[in-house]
């Protein structure tokens, strides 16, 4: 077992299942023949050299890009094409490889529109801050201050994001999509240009998640250190095609993989 | 029908064509400088204006004659060009095109209030010694009413429109402003000085925002209404493509034609006075099926 | 050391959700309030009512209109003038048609109106951005102006065009004096600031800004684009339509198109950018200059005994530049400049 951590939880059924999805851009094809599946509760890692299609794997599992071909299954139910908005509903959530975050808000605020999903009230309600609508405000507002303890932004909690360095403005990305309270997290290279240091926090808060609120999370990511370290298991895109899948062992003896890596012809 | 009728509606298509030339010329100077500096030029029509009323002022209060007042105007122009490049335009760099937008909507404000202040808010006259009467030749032949000025207005703008497309592709600074308007940073990269063919663009832009001015002006009289064929040309882009020169000569002649045909032949049921919004109604609609209009690139959004 | 918050602990969320978390605001707004419904009333002349504080109520009211669309959900128009005139429109066929009509319930019903158009005229903002949609929101201007002096159905059959408003009467009580249109303008406006405060702070203004900032990310967390661009369309044009009611009934006494022209909208654009983009705060500040400015311009050319045509140039040129300057110098505008002021407030004298 290569699963050191994560004692306490246990990988499930499978929830996610991609089949042979392929997407094309005019007549760039992007992915070509995808399948793979997601269990309950487990850390998956999607690894690729760059251009390999893992942002489009994502992009397809909530919906923003369009399969041509090829079944989404979500839990137990398949689709052509997942639309956004029910993914959002179904409880996926992610985080966005160039940190998407509503920069004219602040860390609060943008934590807040995580919980959108959760808000009942009409605006007309909101508007006169009355009944229902000042509940809900107050109600989700303690869910999000107990998101913002547990990935500890304390500090900048009414800073505006822009302000905010490189490594919190991902911890913020982080801290919204778990707001929505989510089944199944993605995350798009949650640690692309963090040093060690950051790394490690960001890490921590990662398996922390998977571990506490039971979260399944698909992860892109480049470090393998990283990958091999947290992630149960790992598949591996080259040029839009599924190259390798299996545990961080199997994935690293797989000749495929090290050719891909390598270069070596 | 008959050929009344034919007749009719020929000399109106072809008075909707030649307004659309004009149309056109305006347009021209808005692809220019939204090409090179990505910057959409509310101000180009109060341009026209400050440069027609610049040379009529000039020609009224000095008593001198166009020969004089003409080239001093496109001095003008030329020094207002490259001092909106230098004091609106460079501090503003990599901002949002929106807010671009914004800034050239406050240069409307402050070219029209400067212009009405140096020169007065009278209507001026502008004799370019050309006379606004039908074209004999072809009323003769055909009993097609097309005014003499119009067909020289439309000469003047094809030779314009040469001498653009010759300065773009033949000259050292034509090269130089292709690149920018392909990529700025490659261009910088390169050495081209970014800030330098920008002005110059806007000098140039300036330079046919006079042609059209005086035009326009001789033609109707030196007066605010000028400022207004800006919103003329911004549904002529949309149907052009904001980046394309042919584009905004052929969606200046359509909106022309096509506003004076809906004002003559729909007009009088609905009670008249559809030219101020058709324009738009067909540009939008256009819009909806096209999005980069005619001849514009086709805009690719990446997440 | 007077506008501090050390020692204003918040120990819930209910109190620091507040609408002004810190003391100090509180008494300010509620010291403004006093000011404004009762000492403003015992002591400005007519002048002052009548040209400045009333236009002034009306315009922040529009401009906090626009500012929710274009500040807070980063839609640009350039037709705000033509939603005041489906709202000045809307309620004076409500009053002349319905017996008995209460002027309040005109004004909403107008404003209602508004909203409705704005929606209408919202659609194309689903498929086209930027200054496609302000070409689009010009076309609106254009077309709503059009609409409404060649319909005469719209004018009840005026052969003039020009039609005198009904007198506003609440509750038996008669709003003809310049003191009681600007009390009631008000009261209206300062009931519709708090709503739009209220809703920029909750969910729907959060969807507005998300919106603005970021759409896919916005759709990705479950706010639906559609029903976001558009509410921002429908509360906005509300705001717009009742400002426009207001702008025909309590400012100028008669309702005609000629009243809501281009450059009205323009003026209320200058007003969000020279208050500050995206602020209710700014909303006011930005029409206050704005109807200042001119009053000032004419009091400078008077003594400096330059001519009078000179006052309507210099302002236009003035109304330039400054969009220049603020775009360059302050993009977020007076009301920006105002926090920072607050901000070295709050740590004054004591800035390390």
């Amino acid at each position: 077992m290569t699963v050191a951590q994560g004692a306490g939880r246990q990988i499930g059924d499978v929830i996610l299942k991609v089949d042979n999805i392929s997407l094309r851009f005019g007549g760039v094809k992007a992915l070509t023949d995808i399948s793979f599946d997601v269990r309950e509760h487990e850390i998956r890692a999607i690894i690729g050299p760059n251009g390999a299609g893992k942002s489009s794997m994502l992009n397809v599992i909530n919906g923003v890009y369009t399969p041509q071909e090829g079944t989404i299954t979500f839990h137990g139910e398949v689709r052509k094409d997942m639309d956004t908005h029910q993914a959002a509903e179904n409880g996926i959530a992610r985080t966005f490889q160039n940190i998407a975050l509503f920069t004219g808000m602040t860390v609060l605020d943008n934590i807040m529109t995580g919980r959108n999903l959760k808000i009942k009230s009409t605006f007309i309600e909101q508007a006169f801050w009355f009944g229902r609508a000042r509940r809900e405000e107050i109600e989700n507002r303690k869910k999000v201050e107990e998101i913002i303890d547990f990935l500890q932004l304390q500090s900048v909690r009414k800073t505006p994001v822009s302000r905010l360095p490189y490594g919190i403005k991902k911890r913020v990305e982080l801290a919204r999509a778990l707001a929505a309270e989510p089944t199944m997290l993605l995350l798009d290279e949650p640690m692309a240009g963090m040093n060690v240091e950051e790394k490690q926090d960001m890490c921590r808060f990662v398996l922390d998640t998977n571990d506490q609120f039971g979260t399944t999370i698909v992860l892109i990511e480049h470090d393998m250190g990283v990958v091999m370290d947290i992630s149960d298991r790992v598949v591996v895109l080259d040029y839009g095609k599924k190259i390798g899948d299996g545990t961080p062992d199997e994935v690293r003896s797989n000749p495929d993989v090290i050719k891909a890596y390598l270069g070596a012809h | 029908m008959d050929i009344e009728a034919l007749k009719y509606f020929a000399t109106v298509l072809a008075a909707g064509l030649l307004t659309g030339v004009m149309y056109a010329l305006v347009a021209l100077g808005f692809v220019m400088i939204y090409k090179a500096s990505g910057v959409f030029n509310f101000a180009q029509g109060a341009m026209v204006f400050f440069a027609a009323l610049t040379v009529a002022g000039i020609s009224d209060k000095f008593g001198v004659s166009l020969w004089i007042a003409v080239p001093i105007g496109v001095v003008v122009m030329i020094v207002l060009g490259f001092l909106i490049e230098r004091i609106v335009l460079r501090p503003l760099v990599n901002q949002h095109e929106i807010t671009l937008f914004m800034a050239t909507i406050g240069l409307t404000f402050f070219i029209e209030g400067l212009a009405q202040l140096l020169w007065g808010s009278t209507v001026r006259t502008l004799d370019l010694g050309i006379q606004d009467v039908p074209f004999k030749w072809l009323i003769d032949r055909t009993g097609i009413l097309i005014s003499q000025f119009d067909l020289i207005a439309a000469g003047i703008c094809g030779l314009l429109v040469a001498a653009l497309a010759l300065l773009f592709n033949k000259t050292k600074i034509g090269r130089a402003l292709r690149a920018v308007a392909d990529d700025h940073q490659a261009a910088l990269t390169v050495g081209i000085p970014l800030h330098y063919v920008w002005g110059v663009v806007w000098a140039v832009a300036g330079f046919v925002a006079l042609v059209a001015g005086l035009l326009w002006g001789s033609r109707n009289g030196v007066q605010f209404s000028l400022t207004f064929v800006a919103l003329k040309a911004l549904p002529v882009l949309i149907l052009g493509g904001f980046t394309s020169v042919p584009g905004a000569i052929v969606g200046g002649l359509i909106i022309g034609a096509t506003e004076k045909l809906a004002e003559v032949y729909i007009g009088p049921f609905v009670g008249g006075g559809i030219e101020g919004w058709f324009p738009y109604v067909l540009a939008l609609l256009f819009l909806l099926v096209r999005p980069e209009g005619l001849f514009g690139e086709k805009i690719i959004r990446r997440i | 050391m007077i506008y501090r918050e050390a020692g204003q602990y918040k120990t819930t969320y209910v109190s620091d959700s507040q609408i002004f978390p810190i003391a100090q605001d509180r008494y300010a707004v509620a010291a403004l309030l006093v000011i404004a419904f009762l000492l403003i009333p015992l002591f400005a002349t007519q002048y002052i009512f009548s040209a400045i504080l009333t236009p002034f109520l009306i315009l922040a009211l529009a401009t906090l209109g626009l500012n929710i669309l274009t500040g807070y959900a980063g839609q640009l128009s350039l037709g705000t003038a033509a939603f005041m005139a489906v709202g000045a429109f809307g309620s004076f066929n409500f009053m002349t048609r319905v017996d008995g009509m209460p002027a309040l319930v005109a004004f909403i019903l107008g404003g209602i109106c508004a909203a409705l158009v704005g929606i209408l005229f919202g659609l194309p903002s689903l498929r086209i951005r930027g200054f496609y949609l302000a070409a689009s929101t010009l076309a609106t201007q254009f077309f709503v102006l059009w609409a409404l002096s060649k319909v005469p159905w719209f004018t009840n059959y005026s052969t003039s065009g020009v039609i005198t408003t009904q007198k506003v009467q609440i509750l038996g009580f008669k709003f003809d004096t310049p003191q009681s249109e600007y009390l009631l303008v008000l009261a209206i406006v300062a009931v519709m600031a708090l709503m739009a405060k209220n809703m920029v702070r909750s969910n729907v203004g959060r969807s507005w800004m998300a919106v603005r900032d970021m759409d896919v990310a916005a759709e990705v967390i479950g706010f639906r684009i559609m029903r976001t661009k558009l509410t921002a369309f429908a509360v906005s044009s509300f705001y717009c339509g009742v400002a426009g009611a207001l702008y025909a009934y309590c400012y100028l006494g008669t309702v005609e198109p000629e009243a809501y022209s281009l450059d009205l909208s323009f003026r209320i654009l200058f007003m969000v950018i020279i208050g500050g983009v995206g602020s209710i705060l700014g909303s006011f500040l930005g029409a206050g200059f704005i109807v200042l400015l001119p009053v000032a311009l004419s009091i400078i050319v008077h003594y400096t005994g330059l001519p009078n045509s000179v006052t309507s140039n210099l302002e236009l040129m003035v109304f330039g530049a400054l969009i220049i300057f603020f775009l360059i110098v302050e993009p977020h505008g007076l009301a920006r400049l105002w926090q920072i002021g607050k901000e070295k407030l709050r740590l004054w004298p004591f800035p390390h």
